[in-house]
This record gives C-alpha cells, structure tokens and sequence, in this order.
C-alpha cells in the first residue's frame, strides 16, 4: 500500500531563494515558473521572494505581488502538515459530495479552507481533479482518490489528521 | 511470462490501481510467475477502473473493477485461462467499448503512453509522415475539409484559424495547447495526455509545420499532476526518437516544446487568459480584436487550441479529410469524445459520431443514476453549460442544436443529477463560482456575478420572489451581452436554464431539501 509522503519542505533561506529564481529566470514569461518553484521548495511563497523575483525579472514588485495573488494555488504562508483537498464541483455534487464535505468539516472541526488548529490538515475545496467518472473525489498532498463514500472519506480524515 | 496492463490514469490510480500492481508483483513472486505489468492508459470505462488486462493469444482480456484482494484470485485465472467473477471477456469486445467511434482515442489504454515504439505501432506519426510530405497549403485543405472545430467549446472551424496564422507574417510564432481543462465533468483532456500523449504532441508539430512555427506550448492544469508527468515524459521520449527538435524526421521542419503548469485558476481556460498566464503575468482575458492568430503569445501569431482540436488532427492527416467529415451531422463534422459523469451507472468516455441524442446517452450509454433514482436535470458543456430536464433529451450532440436551445456542447462534458437535486442551489453555486474565479477585468462578470449569489439567496429566502426574479434574469442578459469572455457571458445558462426548466425549485427551500441538507 502506498501511503502520503509527508510533505518535506525546507525553511525560507535567501541563499537557495535567489538560486531557484536563477535557475528560472531565463525562460519567457518566467514568474508562474518561478513561484511555483518556490512553492515547491519552501511549502508556500514567502514574502521576501517577491521583490527577488521582480529585481530578477525586471519587473515591478506590484506586478509580481499581482500574480501572486492572482492564482489560487501560491501560498502567503506554510500549510498544514497535510493537504487535503475535496473536489466541490458539480460532477462530485451529483454524487453525495456536499454531505461529504459537511461530514469532512465535522471530522476535522474546521470550514473548508482552513487548517485545523494543531496544524496537521489544511482542508480546502478543488474544482474539478478530472476524475468526474469515479466521483467524489479527493487529493491528499498529491495522492488522488475517487469513489468516495463516507467509510472512504473517514478513512482519508484519518489518515490525514495522523 | 504473462503480460499484464494496469492503467495508470488518474482515475484508476485514485481507486486503487498502484495498490493493484504492487499486489499482483507481490503475489506473483510468491508462485514463482513471471509477470511484465505494463501500465497502460484509460480505456475510459471507469466503473470497471481499475480494469485490469491479460495479453492472450486470441486479444487481451479484461478484468475489472479489480480491488486488492481479487489479486490472487485473478492470477490463478489468469494463468490458468480459467472463469473469474470479474472476467469480462476480450476488451475489445465489450458493448460500452464496441459501439463506440474512436478516431482520437483508438490508441488510448490501448498503449504504453511512455512507448514511442508502440506508438507507431498501432499507427501513430502517419499523420505527421504524411504532412512531411505535403505543402501547408495542402494541409490546411485536409484540416479543413476535415469541418474539424474546436473541441474546447467554442466550436471555431479548426482549419480557419491555422490559416489565419499561416498567411500572418511574423519572425516567430506560437503553437500553444490548451489543456487547462477546468469544467466540471469533463476529463477527455487528461485521459488522452496520460494514455496517448504523442498523438497531442503530434497534432501540436503537423500545427507549426503548416503555419511555420517552431516552439509549443501546453498549458496544463496544476490539478492533473498525472498528465504534467506524462506529457513531460513523452517529450522527452519523442525527443529522443527525433519526432521533436531539429530536423523532425528528417525534414527541414523544427519543432520544440514545452510543458507549463497553471495555478489554479478556472479563467486561464478562456485562451486570452491562458496567454497572460503563460507570458507570467495576472490570468486577465484580454479583448478581442485583435486575435491570438494575429497577436497572440508574446505579442506572436499564435494557434491556440484545446487538446483534443490537436488529438484530432494525426487521424485527419493519416485517414483523410473525408474519412473524418464521414462522421457526425449538420455542421458538425466527425466525432467528439463525451465525458459522462455525475450520478450515473456507467461513467467514462464515450467517443461518438456528433448526433447521437442526450437521450440515448444519459437512459442507454449512462445506464441511469447509481443512486438508482430518476434522473431529474442534466447538466451539458461544465459550470457554464445549461441545466437541460428530460423534455430536451431529444436534442441531438451538435454545436447549433445545443445553441438553439440556449446552451452549449462546450467541451463535452456530462452532469448527471438525480431528484433530490436543488436547482436553486445549483444556479447560486454557478453564479458563486463566477464570482470566485472572474478575472475582474469586466464590470458584468465581476459584480453581475455576486450581485447574482445575493438575489438568488433572496429568492430562496422567499423575499420578493417575483421581483428578484426579475433581477436574476436582467443581471443575466447584461451579464450575457456585456461580458468580455465566455466565463461572465455564458454563466447566465446554467443559472437560466435552471429558471426555465425547474421554476419549482426557486421559492423558499423546500422542505424535502432542507430535510436532505
């Protein structure tokens, strides 16, 4: 059986920062690549990347802090030990989602789009994974799991919370 | 030693099909049986994810859904040839399977998506043989006697737009692939880049030889981690088998591409969008004139089409414009490939002639709702197609039928509610997620869009129902009319059509929902 690997992230250092943004810079229309890589590195994009990112670029800080903002997926701050996202999207509401969710909520003690207050889950709502025929689905820190009813989804809060 | 397929889609690995295969090299092992597992795509028969497949003499035999603990069962049968409860004869043989059309998805979960070898094999890069060897004005005629349109939802003939680039001087253009496939219940995107990647970046590379660019693009959603894995692993497979780079099969033609990773945001699907992002900046949609064919990545004539527009395109060139127009009806040329989702039976894809009714899709090929109750609203094209009730199942697949009808094929995708559906709720959620995911370049999308969520809470409140409605249907035509792109233009008909065919449900909530909730 194949368990989460448990996000490994290293602490924000200026040093590795202003080598991932190096490593990127060069490409066209680099700053989505770059803050992803960020992401990727420290867990979320920490503040003192963005006006790097824009001396690197030749952009303003404005304009980096823009797309930052812009995109759902870049983080201000570190998540939850685990990330676990419930599709919230039509397909997944036709099938028993929303009594899902509101069981998730319950289980974890916290709305979705938050993290729980010992900071092992954030919990948040994805619009589509693609895997509408296997519906509800989930993503937990990456590993992706359909067919969800409310033995699977237990399961998963379990796992999540551990 | 048999040989054994486990796909490695994302819908089979999220039930189950990783644990599938270690089981299967665990119990083999132990009996001493020599096993190859080869992981193939998604035949796309997802209620028999995971569907796992013998290589036999005759053809390949498929079992499924398999859990962990049929594992040894199916070993004994497998080798053994003998009966199984999950046996469900040759593949190929299966009705879902066989009644289809499959023109862009022949090869998918037929294959090893990482193998160009077996690629060609089962008829891949003919397409781009052939377009090596002729002009691009005579491609363009192939692609467009093909009635090819864009899959992506939009419908625009596939063949124009390449033109339009082509005649387009410029020092550099751009072939970029659309496969932010943001809606819900649609996944053909994501299947065909997991289970046969080289018929995208194919149709990508005969794209730049006819228009003359030498870089692509695929802007891929960061949802489906599966498919960015692929696709990367592809390139760097058709790399190696000169198929991408310098000098593509020997020709005077280069083509090179790269993979790009949205960031969660819906609007980067609408192609304007998707260029800011890919040029790094804020997923604004950009007004149109002038046209991405004119000025489009970087300011560059550019082809943007969805995944599917490119899948289409290796058959087209192979097969022949004719043997592709054969197919569908109308205006509606050769085959689309439905995603069926939602609460249904039988879920998967289903690739089809256009023309084929909704009727026939959501009561035959659906098999009806799993919660075995009736079917009550059908929602077509993701969050910004039309809730259809049972009185329209009569309206053919087919880009103008659908319009004529308020509503939209979009990009094939199928929701399947049953009876305990609110279509109140539904028409809030689709105003909700709007709100949410507007761009916030234009007035009619930005705040018609909450304003919406606000009156249709109204409604359900019972306050001033009658007038509320009204609000409802006016922030939706200005909405409709005012919009600068399909997210704020085409939300008014989920939330439309929801008013139309289901006016019961807009009034306080009822009992029965409140009960369910």
């Amino acid at each position: 059986m194949t368990s989460p690997s448990e996000p490994c992230f290293e602490p924000w250092d200026q040093q590795r920062g202003a080598e991932i943004i190096a490593e990127h810079a060069t490409q066209e229309g680099a700053t989505l690549v770059i803050l992803h890589a960020l992401q990727d590195a420290f867990g979320y994009v920490p503040e003192p990347a963005i006006p790097m990112v824009a001396e690197a670029l030749n952009l303003s800080r404005a304009e980096v802090y823009g797309v930052f903002t812009f995109y759902h997926d870049f983080r201000k701050r570190p998540a939850g030990r685990h990330v676990l996202k419930l599709c919230r999207a039509e397909a997944c509401q036709a099938a028993g989602g929303d009594a899902l969710a509101a069981r998730a909520e319950k289980k974890l003690g916290v709305a979705i789009g938050n993290t729980t207050a010992d900071d092992r889950v954030t919990f948040e709502p994805i619009y589509c994974l693609g895997l509408c025929a296997t519906a509800p689905s989930a993503m937990l820190d990456g590993r992706v799991v359909g067919r969800l009813d409310e033995t699977r989804l237990d399961a998963l809060v379990a796992e999540a919370q551990r | 030693m048999m040989r054994i397929y486990v796909p490695c889609d994302a819908a089979a690995v999220a039930v189950g099909a990783d644990e599938v295969v270690a089981q299967l090299e665990l119990a083999a092992a132990t009996r001493g049986i020599s096993i190859e597992i080869i992981r193939n795509g998604s035949r796309g028969l997802c209620w028999l994810e995971p569907m796992v497949e013998l290589a036999t003499a005759q053809d390949r035999v498929a079992f499924g859904p398999v859990g962990v603990a049929d594992v040894p069962s199916l070993l004994d049968a497998m080798s053994s040839n003998g009966p199984h409860r999950l046996r469900l004869g040759l593949a190929d043989e299966i009705p879902w399977l066989k009644r289809q059309t499959r023109l862009t998805f022949a090869r998918c979960g037929v294959i090893d998506p990482r193998s160009v070898e077996d690629y060609r094999a089962h008829g891949g890069t003919k397409g781009l043989e052939r377009a090596l060897s002729l002009t691009p004005q005579a491609i363009l005629a192939d692609v467009t006697n093909s009635g090819l349109r864009g899959r992506g939802g939009a419908g625009f003939p596939t063949g124009i737009k390449w033109k339009t680039v082509a005649d387009t001087n410029a020092d550099r253009k751009f072939i970029v692939c659309n496969a932010d496939e943001g809606d819900s219940g649609t996944f053909a995107d994501r299947m065909i880049m997991e289970g046969d990647p080289f018929v995208v970046i194919e149709g990508m590379t005969i794209a730049g030889i006819t228009v003359g660019a030498t870089k692509g693009y695929i802007y891929i959603r960061s949802e489906y981690p599966h498919a960015v894995i692929a696709m990367n692993a592809a390139i760097a497979a058709a790399k190696r088998a000169g198929l991408l780079g310098a000098r593509i099969g020997g020709s005077a033609h280069s083509f090179d591409l790269e993979v790009r990773v949205g960031a969660g945001a819906y609007v980067c699907g609408e192609e304007t969008s998707l260029l800011e992002s890919l040029e790094g900046r804020r997923g604004l949609v950009r007004a149109k004139p002038p046209l991405p064919a004119h000025k489009g990545l970087f300011g560059k004539p550019t082809v943007i089409n969805n995944v599917l527009s490119f899948a289409a395109i290796p058959f087209i060139l192979d097969n022949g414009a004719k043997a592709y127009a054969d197919f569908g009806m109308g205006r509606s040329r050769g085959t689309m490939p439905i995603q069926l989702a939602g609460n249904i039976k039988y879920g998967g894809l289903f690739e089809t002639a256009f023309g084929v009714t909704l009727g026939e899709l959501v009561d035959d090929i659906c098999g009806g709702t799993f919660t075995s109750r009736p079917v009550r609203a059908v929602q077509v094209g993701g969050p910004l197609g039309a809730y259809f009730p049972r009185a329209l199942f009569d309206t053919p697949f087919d880009y103008e039928a659908f319009a004529a009808c308020d509503s939209l094929i979009g990009h094939g995708g199928i929701v399947v509610f049953d009876d305990t559906v609110d279509m109140a709720k539904q028409a809030r959620f689709a105003f909700g997620f709007c709100a949410v995911e507007s761009c916030g370049k234009c007035t009619p999308c930005r705040i018609g869009s909450t304003r919406g969520v606000e009156t249709i809470d109204k409604i359900r409140n019972g306050e001033r129902v009658a007038e509320n409605l009204a609000v409802v249907e006016d922030l939706c035509n200005t909405m409709k009319f005012g919009s600068l792109c399909a997210l704020g233009g085409f939300t008014p008909y989920p939330v439309m059509s929801a008013l139309k065919h289901f006016s019961e449900d807009f009034g306080p909530a009822p009992a029965r929902l409140q009960a369910a909730e």
